[in-house]
């Protein structure tokens, strides 16, 4: 019996070693010589050369002039330290219905129409007003993202059409034509608007 | 539920089926260690580790010395983490200095009991997580204490499948192999190869893989942002391909540094179902009829096809609480970014969603790309009774096949009952000693389930308790009503099944969730491979019968449907009336409109 524990005590640190120092260090290493961009984080510059995030990250927007993403639950929203959803299930009152201090599917959804000046006979897309698993989500949908249009087009003075043009152009296809869902990055599609002459 | 939607489900299920033959012959050619591609490589390495272990890798074991192997290494690699986790702060790659004075505001603690549970946790391959990775482990401990866990659990689980196995074939010799090159061999020439180019592949898309301190920055729209970083695609190649499933960072699979495309998605998929279907083919072939292997995986195949499709059905029909509120969620309008998006992820949208919901719930993976807690009662349903079916259905690595062996044992047994005859599995005669064990791997795993859950419902705490915080133990559950007795239900669920995922509405870093869910998780996994490592040492003893006119075949249509109807019976009379608290009564309640 005492055999077995010192052959395990030495498998240990031996497997130990090459399993989880070895194994990922190398890695480590490849994805740096290959892939610089992405081993660090997929981050985007502006125009001084500071970072101003991630693309693969979701981030706040309460600026008229931006489009939003999703509802967040990650901390007070897009908190990249405290990734997470809301945690409730269908028949939740507190998802459906909010609290003093928690924005339901309610509140989200009226806050929705009062920012876009949407009608209440108008159905708005579910995923605008539900929270991500990771509540850092970068995408919304095609059909969010006019909802917002004309918001946009009327804070920075531009014609919807040009607008609408930059939202087409951002639509990121499915992957091999079938797998995933279409979307649109929201933080390269506001970097676009930016842009804008 | 969307056309696109079924034809990705059907094209993941192709890839595996397509891939489980030649991944399941290299591990059969690993294993009796034949030549192999890289052998010119790795046999040298194999050999300098036995020979810096000390290890004799000659010698043949019996059933016994073979269990008190993997007892004894899993209790040494158990202890490494814990000790490694209790002094993180001393060691070093810890760039935030998580555990030390100048920590950052929003680290928190690493207390014993979460140390306790954390080490048991990836020791049992489970990956129950009671902390949130990026504010609580530094890099040394994710990867050494962590992410090596991932390799060895899965290692010893696959061992202990190929032991078993070896039980029905050997005639009359009383031993089963040895477990520490059956070890060896398993990380190195199985579990290290395939992770290489799995972890590049998650790179090329976008999942980060650095030691840099995390950044703090301003956003475009002048809000500040911290990003976490880290080792995360050596670690998510090997948390899925050994079924291990917990992740770097909280949000786990859903994370985009995790999981950002749904390439990644695919592939992450892939590496979690990839090994327990091609060890359904190494069975056969170790049995020398590839026929009995082709049954399990039919068996497999076709109780995952059902749950993914009742769960996708579910999902893409969405909430009707919506209604009031005028939210378009019809996916017949929107395709599968309608339906019930609490949760879930957008770039995954409905189908994809569902269907790793059920490959990880399926297999004991655990990891989750959207959260369970929201999804519909009859999806959480299914993701509830996929873990409660024991875990057969693909399962974890190794464990999978052991345990879908111990349904066939009860099923030929059931079948001897019926004609009279006394039943025969593979060649071996399946009598007292076998069926007795087979039934004890299933006792144990509903007696931790039901009773734990049922403690944690009625107890009480006093004021000022070190256990957890005053009055009941459902005070630490997220919902309330039905909703909130599933959440307690899948954790004990998860934790015996050695699954891991969970809703995560509960609470679980206290002194009595983090040691009670321990306990269920040392059950689930030791207090399994014990009988049915035992039943393998009952087997190898007995002699070897040559199939005759009156044997069942254990390869044909009658008996896929009967070892189906076994796991679903077997399953439904043991859960059933706690299913029907949870989530089967939620969801009339839902249809009705009510909210608690």
């Amino acid at each position: 019996m005492i055999k077995i524990f010192l052959d395990s005590i030495k498998l240990t640190l031996v497997l130990a070693i090459i399993t989880g120092l070895i194994y990922p260090l190398v890695i480590t290493g490849l994805a740096n010589i290959m892939f610089d961009d992405k081993a660090n984080g997929s981050l985007l510059y502006d125009q001084n050369h500071k970072v101003i995030g991630s693309k693969l990250i979701g981030q706040v927007f309460t600026s008229n002039k931006y489009f939003q993403g999703r509802p967040s639950r990650a901390g007070n929203g897009y908190d990249a330290l405290l990734s997470g959803g809301s945690n409730l299930g269908s028949t939740s009152q507190k998802l459906i219905e909010g609290n003093n201090n928690f924005d339901g599917i309610k509140q989200l959804a009226a806050k929705y129409r009062l920012v876009n000046r949407i009608d209440f006979t108008t159905k708005i897309p579910v995923e605008a007003v539900t929270a991500s698993a990771s509540g850092l989500d970068p995408d919304i949908s095609y059909e969010n993202a006019l909802f917002q249009a004309p918001r946009i087009a009327s804070a920075r003075h531009l014609s919807q059409n040009k607008v609408t043009d930059l939202i087409e152009r951002n639509v990121q296809k499915r992957e091999l034509g079938f797998i995933g869902e279409p979307r649109i990055n929201v933080l390269i599609l506001n970097l676009d608007l930016d842009k804008l002459p | 539920m969307t056309f696109l939607g079924i034809c990705q489900i059907f094209f993941f299920i192709s890839l595996i089926l397509l891939i489980a033959q030649p991944l399941g012959l290299y591990i059969y050619n690993v294993l009796e260690g034949n030549n192999t591609l890289f052998s010119g490589i790795l046999r040298p390495s194999e050999m300098l580790i036995y020979r810096l272990a000390n290890i004799d890798f000659c010698e043949e074991m019996n059933w016994l010395k073979y269990t008190q192997c993997v007892i004894a290494f899993s209790l040494v690699s158990m202890l490494l983490t814990y000790l490694l986790l209790m002094f993180q702060n001393l060691l070093p790659l810890n760039p935030m200095h998580f555990g030390l004075s100048d920590a950052p505001v929003y680290a928190s603690k690493m207390t014993p009991d979460l140390a306790f549970n954390t080490a048991i946790s990836f020791t049992t391959n489970t990956n129950w997580q009671s902390y949130a990775g990026e504010t609580t482990m530094t890099y040394l401990s994710q990867m050494l204490a962590l992410a090596f866990h991932n390799f060895v659990s899965a290692a010893t689980g696959i061992a202990i499948a190929i032991a078993v196995i070896r039980g029905f074939i050997v005639n009359r010799v009383g031993t089963i192999g040895n477990f520490w090159t059956d070890l060896t061999r398993i990380t190195i020439y199985i579990l290290l190869p395939i992770c290489i180019p799995i972890a590049l592949l998650l790179v090329s898309q976008g999942v980060i893989q650095n030691l840099n301190p995390y950044l703090t920055f301003t956003t475009l729209d002048n809000h500040n942002q911290t990003l976490p970083f880290g080792l995360v695609a050596s670690q998510e190649a090997i948390k899925n391909l050994g079924t291990n499933g917990g992740g770097f960072f909280n949000a786990n699979s859903a994370h985009p540094f995790e999981n950002p495309t749904p390439l990644t998605n695919l592939l992450e998929m892939l590496s979690i179902f990839i090994i327990p279907a091609a060890l359904t083919y190494t069975f056969g072939k170790m049995v020398k009829d590839t026929r009995q292997g082709v049954a399990l995986l039919t068996v497999m195949t076709v109780i995952f096809l059902i749950g993914t499709l009742v769960t996708y059905h579910f999902e893409a029909k969405g909430n009707p609480n919506f209604k009031p509120y005028n939210i378009n969620y019809a996916t017949s309008q929107l395709g599968d970014s309608g339906g019930n998006m609490e949760g879930k992820e957008l770039r995954f949208g409905i189908a994809n969603s569902s269907l790793f919901a059920v490959v990880t719930t399926d297999s004991s993976c655990g990891a989750v790309n959207c959260l369970h807690d929201c999804l519909t009662p009859m999806g959480g349903l299914i993701t509830l009774l996929n873990i409660e079916l024991g875990e057969v259905v693909f399962g974890g690595t190794g464990s999978g096949l052991y345990g879908i062996i111990v349904f066939a044992v009860l099923s030929v047994f059931i079948a001897g009952l019926m004609v009279g005859r006394t039943p025969e599995y593979l060649g071996k005669k399946i009598e007292k000693k076998e069926v007795k064990m087979a039934m004890l791997f299933i006792l144990v795993a509903a007696f931790s389930i039901l009773v734990f859950t049922a403690i944690a419902s009625v107890i009480n705490f006093p004021k000022d308790s070190f256990w957890n915080s005053f009055g009941s133990g459902t005070n630490n559950l997220n919902n309330v009503g039905p909703h909130g007795f599933s959440e307690l239900l899948y954790a004990f669920s998860s934790c015996t099944g050695n699954n891991g995922s969970a809703f995560a509405g509960l609470s679980a870093n206290t002194p009595f969730y983090n040691i009670l869910l321990g306990i269920a998780m040392f059950l689930g996994r030791f207090f399994m491979i014990i009988p049915v490592l035992a039943m393998a040492g009952s087997l190898s003893k007995k002699k070897l019968v040559p199939a005759s006119i009156g044997t069942f075949p254990t390869y044909s249509y009658l008996f896929v449907i009967l070892l189906i109807s076994v796991i679903l019976i077997v399953g439904a009379l043991t859960f059933f009336p706690a299913l029907c608290l949870g989530p089967i009564i939620e969801e009339f309640l839902m249809r009705q409109g009510k909210l608690f």
